[in-house]
Formats: C-alpha cells, structure tokens, sequence
C-alpha cells in the first residue's frame, strides 16, 4: 500500500532579549550553574512576575514575520505539571488567547513553492535545564525564565525534505526579524515533530507519534524518515500505530519508545492571576511591523531581478541574513554581484566549515572581499593568487590591493618576462617537448604548472599557454 | 447522588502529588463531596452571558524594561536547598 | 498602663520628650510577650536580638517619623530576610528567605521594628488559627477560644499589648475576622493598593496584606507606610498616595450608608444584630443617613470563594516540592514519590483538603462547570457592590455572624467554618475595603462592625470607622489578661 505522510512542528525559539521574561537575572546561555536567577526564577514562595516588553514586541515581531495575525488581547495562562526543571510547577505560557494565529510560510522543496501554515506563536518561559548524575538529576536555573516563543506549524507538511525546507526557513525569517539567534547547538532553537501516514486519497489523519530529542534539521529529517517507514511497516504488517511519544537516538539513526500518552495530559491551564492582559493597538502594531527587515523571499526575488542571480545563488544567499547583508555590502564596495555571489557561496563557507568559525569571527570584510575581487576582475592577480589573498585577508585582514602589492603578487602579463618562464621551462624539460611533438597534449599542463610554481602563481595561465605554443613550434 | 469517587479522589490527589492513604482517600472524598455539593448551588444562576472576572481591577499592559542586573550569588541559591552538588540542587535521577 | 496603651502620635510625642526611649519600647514588648505569650502564642518566631540592636541604632540615629522605632509583628506569610518565614507549615520549617517583602522593605523605612513573626492558619487556609501547625494560638479575652483566622497571631499580639500594631493579610476575611473576634481594628485594603511581592500566595486574586491596630488613627498611619504600586507586582495598583490619617475628620454628616439585608439575615446572632444596629444609631446620631439595601449574590460567596481560592491555591502551592527550599522527605523511592511524601508530609489535612478541591475544580471536563462558573459568578457579586455604590458612600454590616467560637468546637466541620467569613468574602471577591472596628460585646467576647468602601476608597472608610470609634468606647476595653 502506498501512504502519504502528514507531518506537524512544534518549535520553540528563545528570544535573546536582555533580561528575562519575568525578572531582570540576564538571560545569556554560557554562565557558570546557577548564577543567572533572582528569587523570580528560582520560583521562590512570595514572588510575582512581571512582564518583560521586549519580549512582547520581539513576539510580535516573529508572529507578524511568519504572517499571523496579532492578537488585540494576550492573556497568560498557567500550565500545571511538576518536574524539577519547573521552580514554581507551571509553567506561564499562553493556552487561549496566543498573540499570534493563523500565520503561513512558504518553502521550496523541488523547485516547486508550498504555503505551509502556521497554527500560532505564542510567548512563554523557557525551563530549567537537568544534567544526570547516576543515581541524581542536576538542576541548574539558569535557563529558567528565558522568553521563548513556541510557533506549531499546521499538519500540511508531506513529507521529511518539506520538515527540512520549512524549518530552514522559519529559522531564515526568525533570523532576519533579530529575535533569536536560532542556535540549535545552544537550545536556542529547538524542535519537536508530529508524524503520521494515512493511504492516499483518506481524509482522516492516521494515529500520530511525536518526535523528540531531534538536535538538528538534519536529524529532523532522518528521524522522520525512519518514523515514516516504522509507521509504513506496522501498518503494512496489519498492526496498529500507537499514539506515544519517541525519541531519535542519533548513533542509530532510529526512533524509541520514550512513553505512551493516555489521553491528553491534563495542565490544568488557567488565566494567571499575577499577569495583566496585553493590548496590542494598531499603532504599536505598525511600529514593531516597522521595525521589520525585508525578508529573505522579498530578497531572493530582488537578487534574481536587479542583480540578475541565478535563483539558487539568490536562495543560497538569502538564507542568512547576516550572509546576504554581506553579500549586499560586497557588491556596494564594488564586487560584480555573481563574482561576490560565487565567494560566498564557495570559498567563505569552505574556510568557515573548515576551520569552525562564524564570518563574525573572521576578519573578512565587504570592502576587502571587493577589492580582491576587482583585482581579480581587472586581471591584476590570477585566481590561484586570489586564493592566496583571500586567505589572508579572511585571517589577517587588510587591503587586498595592498597585500597584493606588498607581497609582489601581481599577475605577471608581461611577454617578454614571461618568455623568460617559458624558455626556462623548455630548457629543462625537453622530454616534454618531444611528447607534445607526439600528439601527448597533457605536456603543455606539465610546461604550464612548471612554469606556475617557478613564477610562485603570479603568471598569467592564458599568455603561457599562448607563449608556450609559439616557442614550442619555434623548436 | 456523589459529585466525586473515591477513585477520582486518588487521581486528583496524584495530580497534586499528594501521597493519600486508604483511610485518608475516604475521609477526603466525603468532605470534598459535601464542598462540591455545597458548591453546586452556584448552578441556580444563570452565567450564559456573564463575562468571568480574572482581575478584579481594569488593569492592562503593565510592563517592565528589559534591562538585567546580575543574578543572585550561587550560596544564596543554595541556601535552602536540601540537597546538592557542583553548585546545583540535586534531586533522585529523572531518569526511571 | 502599657506604653502601647498610647496611640502612636503619643508615642512620638513621648520620644520626642525623651521620657521614653526606643529600646524602652521594644523592652515593653519583650516582656510583655514573656509574661502572656505562653497563654496566647501568638508568636512563631522572635528576633530579639536584632530587634534590639535595631532600636540602639535607631535611637542613636536621630531619625523621625510616625511609625520610628516602634515594634511590630508580622504574620509569618510574609517573607523576611534573615528571619525565618514558615507560613505555619511544615513544609517551610527551616525556611529562611533570602529577600523581603515589598512591605517589609516600606516598614524598615518607616523605621519600624520587626519583634518577629506571628502565628495563622496554614497558608492562611482558616479561620480560626487551628490549622497552624505548630501552635494554636488563643483569644486574649478568653483562652479556650479561637483569636479567629487566618491572622489570628496578628490580631492576638496587638489585642493583648505585645506589640502596638502589625500586618495581616486577607483572602476571605483573615484580617477583618480576628480583629474582630480580638475586639481590635483591622483593614484589608483594595485589592492593588499594597504589593503583594513576598507574599507568600494563596490565592493570587484575591490576597491583601493589610494593617491590625488598636485604634483607627493608627491604622491609617500602617497603611499609608505600606501603600503604593510596587515594580515587582504588576497587579499593585498606580494610585496617587493620600493621607488617610490626615482626613481622619469625624465628620459623616450627609454620608449616606447602606446596609444589605443579606448582612443581618438568617445565621447571623441576635446579639451581632443589635450591636450593628446601634452602632448604624450613632452614626445617624452623627448626621449619616442609612438605608436597607439588597447584595442579592451574597449568599453564594462562599460556594465562589472555596472554588476559586483553592484552584488558586493548588496551583501557588504547587512550589512547594521539596526540591530547591523547605522540608524534603526521606528515603524516597524514586522522584514522584519524593514529591508525594514531601508534600503528604509537609502539608496539613485543611491545605490538603484545598489543593484536592482546586485541582479538581481546574482539571480537564471540570473547568467550566466549577473554575468558570465560580469566575462568572464573581462578575456577578462585583456588579452588586457597584450597583449599591452608585447611591452609598459606604456598605455597613457585621464583620461576623457570631463571636469567637470555642478552640475544637467545628474544626471538623469544613462547612460550618466556610460559613463564618460569609460576610467578609464578598468584599475580597469584589475587590473592594473593608475594616472590622470593636462596636460591642457578647457573653464577654469582642464584636466587629464592618465598614466597606469604593475601589480605593480607604480614606472614606478609615473617615467613618474613626467618627464611630470616637463616638464609642468599645476600643479602650482590654482584655484582663
């Protein structure tokens, strides 16, 4: 039998404002244990919340980027549950009245555009964060508190590469708008994914299991294809798929049992008493939509139309925004825009991967990147010598013109010094002359590399290979 | 008729993770039966239009800057913690 | 003659003259704790020590002010840094806080002198002061009976000369009620007018701290060092500060005063009765006018209350885990079991009894039947304060049905103890002030006449409990012990 897979997300992301939610202990990941809490925090009998506006206006702000519609009225509800990790045993979050509702993403999966919609986005604090220890569990409060928005997708994704394009982009826009650094690796971005398969053409949803511990997009992906044909295999087996919780364990690649879920939990949600309700009017609506950057879709189509980029260039570079701020800056500085565009997408993430680090980390900047590039456009240092210069603009910074200059790197165009090369070449290597003369024309690449290391690179490839034919005739 | 069993008695009771003995469970049920059945006299009103009141006081949009200041010191965190270790409150593995 | 016999103008007065100095008050205090406390125990915990180096300090400091060293109890629901805050519970018995609260803060610049913390009901759940689990405090005026509750430390310690004043807080009548079972003056102001930072909650929508004196004036001068909106309280209300002893007039002439026919109805003594009436006497008697009015909601109060506070209160007292504060059990099995036996363990049988009923009246397919309704119903007894409002200054009637009953007498009897704060739970419902001053007595046993005001109204309620004090002498009656 054949099944399509419906699939739903539930992401949280954590909204890097200063302070907390409720409190003014700084909300920052990387502090020592326990060292980033007020009596707020640590849920401490006699304490009240109060509601931190950045936090509001930063949910807002992500609410209206995935196009929700901003509630008039936000109120706070208490989820009751008790679990070390929750000081007070609810946790504030927002059950009837989110801020934000019926919103919508667009994704690309095989060249073809998907509106996948977004149920609400709702602003709550994060929890506490447990280690194990043998026998014990280690509380450490340090994250207690952090504002965190939960964006649950509607079930109209199909399949594990359409999970994959949507939180890719969701992260994108969430990226764009500032709120969150999206860092999967520091919890600031997390994800739990529902899954279920039903035969083409039935209306009603199969019985769905949730996905947890899914610690990047590409586990994402590869727990929910495992998951979708676990689901496939019961099912064509005559069993039944049964509504319970699984985990991804990353070493295998599989999804296990964590529990099964008897009927719905019950949190026991109701309006918290200490928190007032929120109006939202239209003029702080529209100066928080102000505050909104053009995001990456209104980018790539600006890239494809006025910069005239390929549409995977302009996909590419429009994923981060910090990339395509980059990019924009590059091409501003005076770099052509598919010359910036190949950079960026080529040798910046090689070096980056390679070596660990953020383009921040790096002492890369638009303006020496476009000086190196014009200089390559000009014809003033090889690509080969680019390299070079672009290695140690990204490492040490400086002027690549300077660099160049300082470092005699200049692209040698000159006939009679590069005559020199070429003889010199010939002189040595005559069994390369005799195996040209013989129809073996890998002789000329042996002559051109021979040539580039005595010229350390600086020689210009096509007037070598121009000059190398001549005086091979000559002989 | 009982507004309340025995046996949602023990469920309520380990939604509020109280540990309730036999005695205890049946002692329980019949207060919280007659307080239920006390409390059901509220049915003689009719609410169908009644807007429920949250906060007695029209109050709204009562927020704070973001601005933080350092956190409490790690020895007051602990003060009053039962148990520790490595500068966190220990607890029995969540683990089960 | 006690010095706390003076109010506190005379007090100052006599520091001012330098015939008494602040360690002589907070010497009177000591002794007069060691000499009676062992019969009432109103106290939990005493900080002597501190106490009485504050008072060097404070007398060598040359400050002033109305309230400047001059002692005071705190019921032991409110946090205080350094002094050890139980809530009257097992659960928080080693617990010592590590802030204060908002008011303990206002108090110390005041230049008040925290004495130590006094006795209540357990989380403030009761009326009587039984369900503390430590001690059970007693009536000044006779022993065997309750001081009332939940402040029943409170009302006790003031009644009885141990300290001249000291706070309480109301949910459903914790102040009003045993100030007036202890024949003394207590207000639980609107609710938003103090903060409710430290705290300890019980139900979040509701609770108010609020002053217990022995006399009007002095009431009004508490308050106002306690009053005000508060940064770490968003439901603190932003009102202008008053003088609330500043327009202490006498005069209520043309103050137009109803009185719900609810309030002297069926449950209500005949003794409690006429002491209202007479007391609605002097105040005519004073140029005030008083009508019978109807609060058709009132008799549903309590139903509303026990529904709402109790989902309230199993919700705040979720915290209290055993894991980062308060009483642990031992040799737990496993996590959920060391939540259970904490908690089984920590908790007496009337907190137990609360937290069942909220989390049954909040869990999922009887939310709407009890939660809601009891919300709606709230909307409901709101609008009757409102309606009797827009044509009366103030709402007069008894603080309680009956006087203080026996220690033991219905402590088993849930219901009947729920009934004893029928007259006062409306007002903490509605949101609105109420004051409980002394306007008689029975078989011996204090009375309290209830004055309720307009949403921030205090000063008109502080104004008409002051004219009827000074017209009567039931406030200069003291207990023999």
């Amino acid at each position: 039998m054949e099944f399509e897979t419906v699939i739903g997300l539930e992401v949280h992301v954590e909204l890097k404002t200063n302070s907390k939610i409720f409190s003014s202990a700084p909300a920052h990941f990387g502090a020592q244990p326990n060292t980033n809490t007020t009596v707020v925090d640590l849920g401490y009998p006699g304490v009240l919340p109060v509601m931190n506006e950045r936090a509001v206006e930063y949910a807002m702000k992500a609410a209206m980027a995935i196009n929700c519609e901003i509630a008039e009225e936000s109120i706070w509800d208490r989820k009751n549950y008790f679990y070390p990790d929750n000081p007070k045993a609810y946790q504030v979050s927002q059950n009837d009245k989110p801020i934000g509702e019926h919103g919508w993403i667009e994704i690309e999966v095989n060249g073809e555009t998907k509106r996948i919609g977004i149920t609400r986005l709702h602003l709550e604090e994060d929890a506490g964060k447990l280690t194990h220890a043998g026998k014990h569990s280690l509380c450490d409060y340090n994250r207690q508190g952090t504002p965190l928005v939960e964006i649950v997708s509607e079930p109209d994704i199909r399949s594990p590469e359409e999970a994959y394009a949507f939180l890719e982009k969701l992260k994108a826009i969430i990226q764009y708008t500032e709120v969150s650094d999206c860092k999967m690796e520091e919890g600031s971005l997390r994800c739990d994914a529902n899954i279920s398969i039903r035969p083409f053409g039935q209306k009603e949803f199969g019985t769905r299991t949730e996905l947890k511990n899914l610690n990047s997009f590409n586990f994402v992906r590869k727990g929910l294809e495992y998951e979708e044909k676990r689901q496939a295999e019961v099912i064509s087996s005559g069993g039944k798929v049964e509504q319970e919780t699984r985990r991804f364990d990353e070493s295998t690649g599989k999804t296990l049992l964590m529990r099964v879920k008897e009927g719905s939990d019950d949190y026991r949600y109701f309006p918290e008493p200490d928190l007032l309700p929120v109006f939202i009017d239209e003029e702080w609506k529209e100066r928080v939509r102000a505050s909104i950057p053009e995001l990456p879709d209104a980018r790539k189509k600006r890239y494809m139309e006025e910069l005239e980029l390929p549409a995977h260039d302009a996909k590419v570079l429009t994923m981060s925004k910090e990339i395509a701020d980059f990019f924009e800056a590059t091409v501003a500085a005076g770099a052509g825009a598919k010359q910036a565009s190949n950079w960026l997408m080529g040798e910046v993430p090689a070096y980056l991967n390679a070596e660990g680090k953020e383009l921040s980390e790096t002492k890369l900047t638009p303006e020496n990147l476009a000086g190196m590039i014009s200089l390559l456009e000009k014809g003033t240092i090889s690509s080969k010598i680019a390299k070079t210069v672009f290695k140690e603009i990204i490492e040490n910074g400086g002027d690549a013109e300077a660099i160049v200059k300082e470092k005699g790197l200049v692209q040698i165009s000159d006939e009679s010094a590069l005559l020199k090369f070429v003889n010199d070449a010939l002189d040595a290597n005559p069994q390369s002359i005799a195996d040209f003369k013989d129809g073996k024309k890998k002789a000329i690449g042996f002559l051109v590399g021979q040539i580039m290391k005595a010229s350390k690179g600086q020689a210009n490839p096509q007037a070598i290979n121009k000059l190398l034919a001549e005086e091979i005739a000559k002989r | 008729m009982t507004r309340i069993s025995e046996e949602q008695v023990r469920h309520v009771a380990h939604l509020a993770r109280l540990a309730v003995t036999d005695e205890e469970v049946h002692k329980f049920t019949e207060q919280l039966d007659a307080i239920i059945t006390f409390a059901e006299q509220l049915n003689e009103l009719d609410t169908s239009n009644v807007k429920p009141t949250s906060h007695v006081l029209d109050m709204k949009n009562v927020l704070r800057e973001d601005k933080s200041a350092p956190g409490l010191d790690r020895e007051e965190v602990l003060k009053n913690a039962p148990d520790q270790q490595d500068g966190q409150i220990r607890v029995p593995s969540i683990i089960e | 003659m006690s010095l706390f016999d003076h109010k506190l103008n005379e007090i100052q007065s006599m520091l001012h003259k330098k015939e008494i100095t602040i360690p002589d008050l907070v010497d009177e205090s000591f002794k007069r704790i060691a000499a009676v406390d062992g019969d009432v125990q109103a106290f939990l915990t005493l900080d002597e020590e501190n106490a009485r180096k504050q008072a060097e300090e404070l007398q060598k400091s040359g400050k002033t002010g109305i309230l400047n060293g001059v002692p005071i109890g705190v019921k032991d629901n409110i946090v205080t840094k350094g002094i050890r805050t139980t809530a009257a519970s097992q659960i928080l018995h080693n617990f010592d806080p590590i802030y204060d609260a908002t008011v303990v803060n206002k108090l110390r610049e005041a230049g008040t002198i925290t004495v130590g913390k006094l006795n209540m009901d357990e989380f403030a759940m009761g009326s009587s002061t039984e369900n503390s689990s430590y001690q059970k405090t007693r009536n000044p005026w006779n022993l065997d009976r309750v001081p009332g509750g939940s402040s029943g430390g409170s009302a006790a310690a003031v009644a009885v000369g141990e300290v001249p004043f000291s706070l309480g807080s109301d949910t459903g009548g914790s102040i009003r009620q045993p100030a007036s079972f202890c024949g003394v003056v207590g207000l639980k102001p609107t609710y938003g007018r103090v903060s409710r930072f430290g705290l300890i909650a019980f139900a979040s929508s509701l609770d108010q701290i609020g002053p217990i004196t022995r006399n009007v004036e002095d009431n009004a001068h508490l308050l106002e060092a306690i009053v005000g909106v508060d940064p770490h309280d968003s439901t603190s209300a932003n009102v202008p500060g008053e003088s609330f002893a500043g327009n202490l007039t006498g005069d209520v002439k043309g103050l137009r005063i109803a009185v719900p026919k609810e309030y002297l109805g069926e449950g209500v003594s005949e003794e409690v009765k006429q002491s209202v009436l007479a007391a609605l006497k002097v105040l005519e008697g004073l140029g005030a006018t008083w009508e019978e009015v109807s609060l058709p909601h009132s008799k549903y109060g309590v139903a509303t209350y026990y529904l709402l506070a109790s989902s309230e209160a199993s919700s705040n007292l979720a915290r209290f885990d055993g894991i980062r504060y308060g009483y642990r059990a031992e040799n737990a099995e496993n996590l959920i079991d060391l939540y259970k036996k904490t908690r089984a363990e920590g908790f007496g049988d009337e907190v137990k009894r609360r937290i069942m009923l909220g989390t049954f009246a909040l869990s999922s397919g009887y939310y709407d039947a009890y939660y809601k309704k009891a919300q709606q119903v709230r909307t409901l007894i709101k609008k009757d304060f409102e309606d009797v409002f827009e044509s009366y200054d103030v709402i007069i009637g008894p603080t309680t049905p009956t006087p203080a009953f026996k220690i033991g007498e219905i402590i088993d009897d849930p219901l009947t103890m729920y009934a004893n704060d029928i007259l006062t739970i409306p007002v903490n419902l509605a949101g609105v002030p109420g004051i409980s001053v002394p306007c008689g007595f029975s078989d011996g046993m204090p009375l309290g006449l209830q004055i309720i005001g307009r949403h921030f109204d205090e000063k008109t309620v502080y104004r008409v409990a002051h004219a009827y004090e000074q017209a009567t002498d039931f406030h200069k009656e003291k207990p023999a012990l």
